[in-house]
Order: structure tokens, then C-alpha cells, then sequence
């Protein structure tokens, strides 16, 4: 149904854009993108002299480089090098603690609502859908996560339209990009050429709110037509994709393919890719205690299919096969991740293709499951 | 607050309730330790607090020691009778051995009861075969004694079961006077035995006699491979697929279906099982590392 009170278009220009991180900042901890260590991360965020300006990406299988833009754009690169999933589903989460002092025993949930929250300023359009299937496979669920569910229900999300895809990119092929689907507050198209301003637009009834009581100007054709050809140029210098087609098919009928254990040959099981991956959601749950204390922690850690462990039973692990691994992450994000949760587990945003060490290219992988077994890739007739 | 965001902010309070019961675990108090074996204990335990776990047969909890962490562990007691909770435990890593060595007083934690039932009483009019492998008896306890509790609704009620050794059988006692009994059928077969065994010796495949196909509910607990074979044997005779129920093991840390290490393919082993319909996972079990 659509909603009277959202869908409204204006134009901010930087100052403008300002006013925006302050309004947020009144109410919520602000992050936002920002070089730091060499890349552009997720972090708290004042003022708007701290987002990249004038900074673009070079991401490609195994590589990633910042490169000095020839304009003041803010958000000119794509995908940040950490996902903004760590904003609602934390490294570490602790759950419970155990008062054990030796007579008797108590429980104690860990879970207090937070003072603020968190507002995710400039993310892309990918890891929009990120959340949405974050909300699938941790919300939608017999039980929920109660942790995910107090984050995510404050979140105020402000995305950037994404308008210079990297290399690594794919989000056209898996629908989620470049210009952002729903589940947004605000949306932003940066415009670069003549004067810098960014279209914003309303998603929610709280953006709508926020959008009123900013400095703008009304948006125009020529301020539309601007932002419709900066996304539409995107979209097509996408260069990467994903043969979406029957894949879930490939993946669950070919346990046995050949192409699990050549990648295998490459793959390190370093677990990067699962790191980088906005939607990997697998946890352990630890248990730490201190000497002396009758006080002993339970908290959720982020896991990694990759790890030997991660299968560990008695007796020892189900996959101890690094083609097992990689087989199992891959066949989950892209097959059985839509028999689970309805969705595809993967948004196109191509961290893992850039963070493998060894740069293997998820679309790659797919492909090689399409041919038939024996069929080497790039195959030259003489 | 408006209307919509006093409804969200109920959703949210709904959510987080549901989503604590399940992830913050009650104290359990060790009534008894009874030992079982060299390696293999049943506690009988008691909620410190609050109700007892009412449970199905084949459900299983998060069984925990304070300070040293949990593990999935089927319920071995009576599912007509839940104010006991029963858990039979084999001393197999860190977290078992601290189970295993609880004493009477000692508290451990609990959450659950997870997963599918055995669903018991889809057999009700017929033949119930019941075939276990060693720690595998313990999850189909429950099973039996629901059927026991209401033996006149089935007509023949049959137990094979298979231990590595005589010293590794489980409920002796009970075994014992489980074969005592005039409605039940219970077969016992061991994989190496020492010359004082009068018993039989090889694998639990071997003790399956004529079934009545159609009117079969088979439910299956042991090693994979020992479940494959039994599916396939019953599978041989006629039993329909959907008739056979096999309880699987997997790595699991939440139980809930939120921490991925489960997983089967598509199948969260704590959600969607660990009790499956044999057609659901036999082909899955045939896939190496899967």
C-alpha cells in the first residue's frame, strides 16, 4: 500500500547535508563512511568533512586501493570495506551471566535497551538489502534474536545511492542495486556535476519527519533526470554478475561437482570472506568465567563456516574438507539460503570477491558449477 | 507515543520476550546421578525455579555447566511424566565430562525443550519398530514409554537394539524388565562380546524380522551409518520412506535455529529435525561432509 506521507523529493546541498548528520546526531549515534587505515570503513560520524571526500575505490578480485577522485564527490566508491552489520549484530554480544556461589544458582539476561540509537548514514543500496535479509534469517524466526530485534527496531538508515559501482560489484544481477529498494529512511543521489547536491527522498514516515525540517529546495526535472542518468550509468558500468539463472538448482544437485575441489585448491579457509559478507549471520555461543568470580559470562561470537571447528561434534568434525567448507558457504548463501528464508543470501555487494586473499570470484564459482564436469575455464582452442 | 508506535514498541517487547526464553537458560538442580556405563551417566533433574519442561518425545535441551559452556542432549525420561527431567549423558568432550560429573546438588543450566518429536502417535493402530544404537537408545526412551503408557493403542510394539559391548549396554535394569513383558518385543544384539555372552552378536541390522510394511512406524537412533543401513533393510521389506523417522546429530550452539552450525543443506537439524522423516535426509546423509 503506498504511503501518503513518504516519497517526498527535495535537494540538500552539502551545508544542507550538515544539517542533516546534526539533526541525526541529536537523537542517534551517527555512522558513517570515513577512510581509515588505507580503506573506507563504518564509523561515528560528526560532521561531513569526515566522509571521503573527493576519495574513489579500486576493488577487484584479492585488491582493494583508494584512489584520489578528480571532484568532491562524498560518496563517490562503493561498498565500504566493512559491512554496517556489525551496527546491529555485534562482533560480541553477551546474553546472560550465571551467579554461581556455590549455594545457589541465577540467571540473568544481558540485554539493555540501548541509550541511542544507531543511525547508519551513507550506506549503499546492498547493504540496505543486507537488513532485510538479516530480518529474515535472525527476526522471522520461531525464536527471534532479542538483541537484533532492539537494534534493528531503532535504526535509522540513510542510504547513498550508489553511483560509482567498483569491479567487484554485482548487486544489478542479484536486484539489489544500485538505487536502493525499500526499507530506507532518507535516500540520497549525490550530484556531482554543476552544482554538488544530493537528491534525498523519503522512505518511512520518521524520514519524512526528519526531510521537513531540513534546509532543501524543492527537487526538478533537471535535479531527477541528473540522478535517474547517474544510476542508470551505473547500472550499466557494472561489469560483474552473477548467472542467477537455475543456480540454486546447480548448487544443491552437485555436491560432487568437480569445481569444490579445484576451488579448494585455492581457498586458504581463512574465513574473510565470511567476515566481509554483510548477510553471514553464524554464531557460537562462548562461555567465559573468571578465577575467583562466581560470575560466569555467555555471550554470542561471530563464527565462520570456514573453520574446522565449526562442524565439531565428538568424535570430530562433519567437514573437515576444505572443499566441504567452502561447498557449504557457498551452497548456503545462494541455494539453500532461499529454501530457509525465502531470499537469496547474497546481495551482490562483492566483499568477498575483494577481501579473498587469494581473490577467488563467488561468480566465477557459479559459472564453473553451470559447466559440465572436466570443462576447464577459459578454455583456447589452438 | 502513536498508535503504530506503541503497536511496534508491543512487537518489540513480544520479540524480545520470545527471543530471551529461548536464549537465556533456568537453573536445573541434579537430583540424582545414576550411572550407566564406564562413560555414560542419567541425571534426573529439577527446575530450581518456576514449572516443569513439559516435552516431546525426541525433543532434546541445551544442557550447560555454569562457567564451562552447553551442548544439545536428547531428554531420556518419561514424557508423561516431565516434573523429572532425564538427560543420558556419555562423557565425550569438555562439556560432557562436566556434565557427566555432576553430582546430586550440583545446579546446571537448561534451555528447551528444542526440535521435533518422534511423533509417536502417528502409529497409533499399527506396528511401532523402534531400533537403537547405543547412546541412541537414550532419545527413544521416551519414545517407548509413551508407547508403554498407552500400549493398547498399538498393536505390536518392538525394540532392537544394538551396544558395542555387554558393558556398554544402556538401562540394564530397565532393559530387563522391558523383556519381561508380554506386549513387548525387545531384541538385543552386541558388536564384540566376551565368551561369558549368551546374547547375540552383530549388527542391530541383523535383528530385523518380518515387518508388516504398510502398518509400520519405524523410529531409528545410532551412528549415521548405523541409520542408513536400517534404512535401508526396513526400506528392502516395504516400510514406506515417510515411515521411517531417523533422529541426526549435528554441531549445534544456539538450538534455536539463529547460529548456523547444524545446518543439512537447507535443514536447520535443531528446527526443521534432529527428528526427520527418512526421505527428507537419506539422501543427504549419503553426501560425504555435507
Amino acid at each position: 500500500m503506498p504511503n501518503q506521507s513518504t516519497g517526498t523529493e527535495a535537494v540538500l546541498d552539502l551545508p544542507g547535508l550538515q544539517a542533516l548528520v546534526d539533526a541525526l546526531a541529536a537523537t542517534h549515534t551517527v555512522i558513517g563512511p570515513q577512510v581509515s587505515d588505507g580503506a573506507i570503513v563504518l564509523g561515528p560520524l560528526a560532521r561531513v568533512d569526515q566522509l571521503p571526500v573527493g576519495m574513489g575505490d579500486d576493488q577487484d578480485a584479492g585488491s582493494y586501493r583508494l584512489r584520489e577522485r578528480t571532484d568532491r564527490a562524498v560518496f563517490g566508491y562503493a561498498a565500504s570495506a566493512v559491512p554496517a552489520k556489525r551496527w546491529v549484530f555485534p562482533p560480541r554480544e553477551p546474553m546472560s551471566r550465571t551467579h554461581d556461589d556455590g549455594t545457589t544458582v541465577s540467571v540473568e539476561p544481558v540485554l539493555a535497551r540501548p541509550q541511542r540509537p544507531v543511525a547508519l548514514f551513507g550506506v549503499r543500496s546492498c547493504d540496505l538489502a543486507a537488513l532485510a535479509v538479516h530480518d529474515r534469517a535472525l527476526l522471522a524466526r520461531p525464536v527471534p534474536d532479542p538483541w537484533y530485534a532492539q537494534r534493528r527496531a531503532g535504526l535509522f538508515i540513510v542510504v547513498a545511492a550508489c553511483t560509482t559501482p567498483a569491479r567487484s560489484c554485482f548487486c544489478v544481477s542479484m536486484g539489489t542495486g544500485p538505487a536502493p529498494g525499500a526499507g530506507f529512511d532518507l535516500s540520497l543521489t549525490e550530484l556531482v556535476e554543476g552544482e554538488h547536491r544530493f537528491l534525498v527522498t523519503s522512505g518511512s514516515p520518521a524520514g519524512e519527519q526528519l526531510l521537513a525540517r531540513l534546509p532543501t529546495r524543492a527537487a526538478d526535472t533537471v535535479d531527477r533526470s541528473a540522478a535517474d542518468a547517474a544510476l542508470r550509468q551505473a547500472a550499466e558500468s557494472m561489469t560483474r554478475a552473477m548467472p542467477t539463472d537455475g543456480l540454486a538448482a546447480l548448487l544443491l544437485g552437485q555436491p560432487e561437482h568437480p569445481a569444490w575441489a579445484e576451488v579448494a585448491q585455492r581457498c586458504l579457509a581463512c574465513g574473510n570472506c565470511t567476515l566481509a559478507c554483510p548477510t553471514c549471520f553464524c554464531t557460537s555461543i562462548v562461555e567465559t568465567a573468571e578465577l575467583g568470580s562466581p560470575v560466569s559470562e555467555r555471550a554470542r561470537v561471530w563464527d565462520s563456516c570456514f573453520t574446522a571447528d565449526f562442524s565439531h561434534m565428538h568424535g570430530g568434525s562433519v567437514r573437515t574438507g576444505i572443499s566441504a567448507r567452502y561447498r557449504q558457504w557457498m551452497t548456503h548463501k545462494l541455494g539453500a539460503w532461499v529454501e530457509q528464508f525465502g531470499v537469496s543470501g547474497c546481495v551482490g555487494c562483492g566483499r568477498c570477491i575483494t577481501w579473498c586473499p587469494v581473490g577467488i570470484d563467488i561468480t566465477e564459482q557459479a559459472r564453473a558449477l553451470a559447466r559440465p564436469a572436466g570443462q576447464e575455464p577459459r578454455e583456447r582452442k589452438p | 507515543m502513536s498508535e503504530s508506535a506503541q503497536e511496534a514498541s508491543a512487537d518489540l517487547d513480544a520479540l524480545v520476550a520470545t527471543g530471551l526464553a529461548g536464549l537465556v537458560p533456568r537453573p536445573f538442580r541434579v537430583d540424582r546421578s545414576r550411572r550407566e556405563t564406564a562413560d555414560t551417566v542419567t541425571l534426573t533433574l529439577a527446575p530450581v525455579t518456576g514449572g516443569s519442561l513439559e516435552f516431546a518425545a525426541g525433543q532434546f535441551t541445551m544442557l550447560g555447566v555454569p562457567g564451562v559452556g552447553e551442548v544439545p542432549i536428547s531428554i531420556s525420561g518419561d514424557p508423561t511424566w516431565p516434573d523429572a527431567l532425564q538427560h543420558t549423558v556419555r562423557d565425550v568432550g569438555g562439556v560432557s565430562h562436566a556434565i557427566a560429573s555432576a553430582r546430586a546438588g550440583d545446579v546446571l543450566t537448561v534451555r528447551g525443550p528444542f526440535g521435533t518429536g518422534w511423533g509417536v502417535g502417528d502409529g497409533e493402530g499399527g506396528d511401532v519398530l523402534i531400533v537403537a544404537g547405543g547412546i541412541g537408545l537414550a532419545p527413544l526412551r521416551p519414545a517407548l514409554l509413551e508407547l508403554l503408557a498407552h500400549r493398547h493403542r498399538y498393536r505390536t510394539v518392538t525394540l532392537l537394539y544394538g551396544a558395542r559391548t555387554p558393558q556398554d549396554i544402556l538401562f540394564a535394569e530397565e532393559l530387563a524388565g522391558w523383556r519381561g513383558r508380554f506386549d513387548l518385543e525387545v531384541e538385543l544384539s552386541v558388536d564384540y562380546a566376551p565368551p561369558s555372552w549368551r546374547g547375540r552378536v552383530g549388527l542391530v541390522t541383523a535383528l530385523i524380522a518380518s515387518v508388516a510394511p504398510e502398518q509400520t512406524l519405524a523410529l531409528v537412533c545410532g551412528p549415521e551409518v548405523m541409520m542408513r543401513f536400517v534404512t535401508t533393510e526396513l526400506l528392502h521389506r516395504g516400510v514406506p520412506a515417510g515411515q521411517i523417522r531417523l533422529s541426526m546429530e549435528r554441531a549445534m550452539s544456539c538450538g534455536v535455529g539463529l547460529c548456523g552450525h547444524c545446518q543439512l543443506r537447507e535443514l536447520f537439524v535443531c528446527l526443521d529435525g534432529p527428528v526427520f522423516r527418512a526421505d527428507r535426509v537419506l539422501g543427504l546423509m549419503a553426501v560425504e561432509e555435507l
